[in-house]
């Protein structure tokens, strides 16, 4: 149902960072979205979302196609409308707010079936029915990542985008979110996962890319990633080898993250 | 003590008419992260509109169409000039507001010519008697007719999607577009709101006294309730202009008997000495975000 052909995304007008990426999201199916830092996920999201602008970043080439109609023309909210949500990376709740009031923010394009949705959300995520009067800023990471994901289901999406849902959190509450996700894609919603944690998203995905440096390198059904040594070495930390060479890898970007911030 | 609680109803007075131009102000900075300093001639327009209007409907109609005649120029001026600017530096923003504003006041100056117009306001300098005090009538409809516009600013913030929308973009904007809000309609809400405020704020300076084409310098009185309120607080914006209000008034009373010194007309300039002080001591306002310049 949803379709990439051939994108090319650059940021300020000079850094291409999507370097012809072809992807296809099967209706009904969870996808997987592999690819280490920097590989340029979160920018593919964004280009499916409409929200390259906010980031001087813009499509040169290829298109996106949703249910069969190009939808990379269009604008956020029109998107939203189409059927197509986004959980951001690093949740971006608004803290300010309470968690009602971020579910009915994330209810803004389906005013009619706010009701309905409410209680959808507030069925899967029983925590934030009990805390719907606190600041959302309050809750802990793991509440705050349901909350994203249930303010994005605010908005009856017929494709759910999902971009690193497991980040910062504690084994435990990854397994639980893993769970929601599958109960989610039951319940008829179509899932992109963008996800580091190879492991839990291949585990529930029918299907898994592995993106590097703006290219998909590798496309196969997720049993078949699961077992493959190159993904093993790389994405699952369990050649001896690549485990102790990524980690380095990881820590030095979060540095350099840090000093640039 | 009858003389000092007359001075704070006439105060509470004044002041409710620099919050409701404080609001507009930080609505607009809230939505946009740009001072508009297009406030002066909306307000100004805004009680031109309802001197004329007056003539031919009364007052009581014409207040609320000359608001949303307002609501509508800043709703024009927001596609027109600000729109287009989306993107560009703040302070770029910040001086286009200004060239707008005085573009405004010299076309409604030619409306107001020479004369001081008049609103046609049913209470003028006329007074009543609470209990023991004896005030001006249009300071009681001026606290009345803010508190209810507050209630129901504030209830639009809190329970209607709209609200909500302009909540979650004045805090994040690329999430508020995720959720599919259009920031753009945001963009043009802040300002409508704004140009509706100011309006009633004009109509209010211009009771009793009436219009003339200086009046708009009122208007600057927003500018200390803001810096003491904090720039991106509704609730400071509020309790900012009360408190000029009434500083500004117990000035005026007291000032000529307990210091002399300080030359006539102090009150006059007495807001701008508070928003020095506050501007020394807290610079982002009572009840602002501390770091009001988020990424
Ligand atoms: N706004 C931007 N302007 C310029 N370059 C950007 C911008 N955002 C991202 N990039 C660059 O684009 C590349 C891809 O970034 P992106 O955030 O899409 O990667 P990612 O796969 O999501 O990484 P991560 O796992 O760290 O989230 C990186 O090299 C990054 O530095
Ligand atoms: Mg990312």
């Amino acid at each position: 149902m949803l379709d990439v052909r051939n994108l090319e995304v650059v940021y300020d007008d000079v850094m291409l960072v999507l370097r012809g990426v072809s992807l296809t999201v099967p209706r009904g199916s969870i996808v997987a979205l592999l690819g280490a830092n920097g590989a340029g996920k979160t920018t593919l999201l964004r280009a499916l979302s409409g929200l390259l602008d906010v980031h001087d970043g813009e499509i040169t080439k290829g298109s996106i196609t949703f249910d069969g109609e190009p939808i990379h023309h269009l604008k956020p909210a029109e998107i939203v409308k189409r059927g197509v949500s986004q959980v951001m990376e690093g949740r971006r709740i608004l803290a300010e707010l309470t968690v009602e009031e971020n579910l009915r923010v994330g209810g803004h394009t389906a005013p009619k079936d706010l009701a309905a949705n409410l209680e959808r959300v507030y069925g899967l995520f029983p925590v934030l029915k009990r805390r719907s009067k606190s600041v959302a800023g309050y809750l802990s990471g793991g509440e705050q990542q349901m909350l994203a994901v249930g303010r994005a289901l605010m908005a009856g999406p017929k494709c759910l985008l999902l971009d690193e849902p497991s980040l910062g959190l504690a084994p435990a509450m990854v397994a639980q979110i893993r769970d929601l996700i599958v109960e989610i894609n039951k319940q008829g919603t179509t899932v992109l996962l963008v996800e580091q944690n190879a492991t839990m998203a291949l585990a529930i995905a029918g299907h898994g890319y592995v993106m590097e440096t703006g290219k998909i390198v590798m496309d196969k059904p997720a049993a078949e990633l699961l077992a493959d040594e190159d993904i093993k070495e790389f994405y699952l930390g369990l050649g001896a080898e690549g485990a102790a060479r990524s980690f380095r890898e990881v820590k030095h970007y979060k540095r350099r993250k840090r000093w640039l911030s | 003590m009858k003389g000092l609680l007359e001075t704070l109803v006439r105060g509470l007075g004044n002041g409710s008419v620099y919050a409701l131009l404080a609001l507009g102000f930080v609505i607009i900075y809230k939505a946009t992260r740009v001072i508009s300093f297009a406030q002066p001639a909306l307000m100004l327009a805004g009680a031109v509109a309802v001197s004329y209007l007056v003539e031919v409907t009364g007052f009581w109609l014409a207040v609320p169409l000359a608001a949303l005649m307002i609501a509508l120029l800043a709703l024009g001026i927001e596609r027109v000039c600000i729109r287009p600017m989306v993107g560009r530096p703040v302070f770029v923003v910040a001086i286009i507001t200004l060239g707008v504003d005085v573009v405004v006041r010299v076309v409604v100056n030619a409306f107001i010519g020479r004369d001081v117009r008049q609103m046609g306001d049913p209470w003028g300098f006329d007074q009543v008697s609470l209990g023991p005090l004896v005030v001006q009538q249009r300071w009681l409809a001026m606290f009345g007719v803010t508190a209810v516009l507050v209630a129901l600013l504030f209830a639009f913030f809190r329970y209607t999607r709209y609200g909500l929308a302009m909540r979650a973009a004045a805090y994040d904007q690329e999430t508020a577009l995720a959720q599919g809000v259009s920031v753009g309609a945001v963009f043009a809400m802040s300002w409508a709101l704004a140009g509706f405020l100011a309006a009633i704020a004009g109509m209010f300076v211009g009771t009793g006294q009436g219009v003339e084409q200086t009046s708009w310098i009122i208007a600057l009185k927003a500018l200390p309730a803001i810096i003491l309120g904090g720039l991106d607080s509704l609730g400071g914006a509020v309790v900012g202009g009360l408190t000029i209000g009434i500083v500004e008034s117990l000035f005026q009373s007291y000032q000529g008997e307990y210091a002399p010194w300080l030359g006539q007309n102090f009150a006059v300039v007495s807001p701008y000495v508070v928003m020095l002080l506050v501007l020394l001591v807290r610079p982002y306002g009572l009840f602002g975000t501390r770091e009001v310049e988020r990424v």
